[in-house]
């Protein structure tokens, strides 16, 4: 690292919602998770946007979906990232597929790592800022009983 | 439309991989013209023939007009400039836009060059701190996707990126992990024949590169490149113009890019190399099977395995065994990376991708000392940018 910058205060960068995707950042203030579908083609957004990826059109609308899916990939950060998120490691970063197949990108919240496996179920874990903003991460799901 | 080599790289010009770097710092402008002036020198063309440039985004000190910036730095009319903004993919991208413009008759000598030393230290200090500092390839910019999306998360950088790569991968065809490591093992048998390489003096095994530190599951130390200070240029021109070195003639090209960040990909285990070098194979009229040589950008093992399956060297899923079943140094079967690879020779930032480039030339050229292989008439050369983002491919065929 470079001499002369003090990064000891530097912590994780925060989302800062813009117009277009504000309506996401709402919804997970109230613990609901929501994606844009296209009102003309159908087609699932994720994340938001102002133009359809499947056709072009400015008809996408938000919709309430399972906030749940499924680890597509992950991976165990041991060295941060960045170095905003030094006490975050071990890190696991994951792609999650929800069923109506978006793929986000989360952290998982474990205290093992290496209980964590590709296609293991996962469900939301809303995490409340002070700045307003809440963050969707995942846990392993509980095994049905 | 083909292309049966109007356009060839006729000279090149390549700094040694140091860490640290021990000479004198000077500012991209300089170390731009005076690896044009090496390339030009090694392809023995006047200065004054060039009428065009293709750079990338490593000017610090004119980052924004950068061709215009080299243009009047180097007293050059040129017909055709060019910066390509694709990472890792930018030699590989502006070889064949060179050629391109070339074929269409927009120029006739361009010079294609990324520079990767050390800047001198300002006067005074920064009064700010450069985003890339810290993220790298990912904008934390308010309005970028990953600001929002994905660098709250940790998901920033490569590391991470290729590791979601990699895992995927191996969770449908198989964990053979030794696989990787021997990748890595072989190039680095090929960066003991190269002087210029980092670990010209270093061997290593795959037990040794298994037992390196994890730095991102599954991904360890000795898997990823090591950052190094050095720099690359080419010369494309019409064939006619070289005439010192064997010409090397750009017969087939391809690109592909679909998405920044992993999470967004069509696909985690169809990399976009895979209709890059179909394109790249189809103009040239040849099939991988044909190739003396494949120089393939390997910032991670992971990134080499995948684009060896990708590229149509083998089926899908079969890269592990594959690996496995040739000796991939520059004395085996199927040389990849016969200067060691970026794995071996060190990263020199984005000028990385120009050492893929530059040893396909000197192979072709048969210009590579002790690592030159007997079979040297076809390459296979590509690039890759940000995280499995953006990738290019190149046939080269010599000539004469």
């Amino acid at each position: 690292m470079r001499s002369g910058i003090d990064t000891s205060e530097l912590t994780p960068p925060r989302p800062r919602p813009t117009p277009t995707t504000r309506p996401y950042w709402d919804a997970l203030r109230e613990h609901r998770l929501v994606v844009q579908r296209c009102g003309a083609c159908s087609a699932w957004v994720h994340y938001p946007r102002s133009r359809c990826t499947s056709c072009g059109r400015a008809e996408l609308q938000f919709e309430p979906v399972d906030a749940g899916g499924l680890i597509h990939s992950f991976t165990v950060a041991r060295q941060p990232t960045a170095v905003h998120f030094r006490d975050s490691v071990p890190q696991v970063i994951a792609v999650i597929e929800l069923s109506i197949g978006v793929h986000l990108t989360t952290t998982l919240l474990t205290d093992d790592p290496s209980t964590v496996t590709v296609g293991a179920a996962v469900e939301p874990v809303f995490v409340d800022g002070d700045d307003g903003i809440t963050m969707l991460h995942h846990r392993l799901a509980e095994p049905p009983a | 439309m083909s292309f049966d080599g109007t356009a060839v790289i006729a000279g090149y010009a390549e700094h040694a991989a140091q860490r640290p770097f021990t000479g004198t710092p000077r500012f991209g402008l300089e170390q731009w013209s005076e690896l044009a002036a090496l390339a030009l020198e090694d392809a023995g063309i006047e200065w004054s023939q060039v009428d065009g440039l293709a750079c990338s985004g490593d000017i610090q000190e004119s980052k924004h007009f950068m061709p215009a910036a080299i243009a009047e730095y180097c007293g050059w009319s040129v017909n055709f400039a060019e910066r390509t903004d694709l990472g890792g993919a930018s030699s590989v991208g502006m070889v064949w836009r060179a050629a391109l413009a070339i074929e269409a008759g927009l120029c006739d000598v361009v010079v294609c060059a990324i520079t990767g030393r050390p800047l001198p230290e300002p006067p005074e200090p920064p009064t700010s701190i450069d985003d890339r500092f810290f993220f790298g390839a990912s904008s934390n910019s308010w309005g970028s996707p990953q600001a929002e999306f994905d660098i709250p998360y940790g998901n920033v950088g490569q590391n991470c990126g290729f590791a979601l790569y990699a895992r995927r991968y191996h969770e449908l065809y198989g964990w053979d992990e030794r696989a990787r490591a021997k990748l890595a093992a072989d190039q680095r048998i090929s960066a003991l024949a190269n002087p210029a390489a980092i670990f010209h003096d270093t061997p290593t095994s795959i037990d040794e590169i298994l037992a390196s530190r994890m730095i991102s599951d599954p991904l360890r130390m000795l898997e990823i490149v090591m950052p190094v200070s050095g720099g690359g240029a080419v010369v494309v021109t019409r064939a006619d113009r070289a005439r010192r070195h064997r010409p090397v003639a750009i017969t087939g090209f391809g690109e592909h890019l679909t998405h920044k960040t992993p999470t967004y990909a069509p696909d985690l285990t169809v990399t976009p190399v895979a209709a890059a070098a179909a394109k790249a194979f189809a103009l040239s009229g040849r099939t991988p099977g044909e190739m003396d040589m494949a120089q393939i950008y390997d910032c991670y093992t992971i990134t080499t395995l995948l684009s060896i399956e990708d590229s149509g060297f083998c089926a899908k899923g079969q890269g592990m065994a594959f690996v496995n079943d040739h000796d991939l140094s520059y004395r085996g079967d199927f040389p990849v990376n016969t200067h060691g690879g970026q794995l071996g020779f060190g990263q020199p930032g984005s000028a990385g991708g120009m050492t893929q480039v530059v040893e396909a030339v000197r192979q072709i050229q048969g210009r590579a000392g002790e690592r030159q292989l007997a079979n040297h008439d076809l390459a296979y050369v590509t690039g890759t940018g940000g995280v499995m983002s953006e990738q290019s491919a190149l046939v080269l065929e010599g000539r004469g």
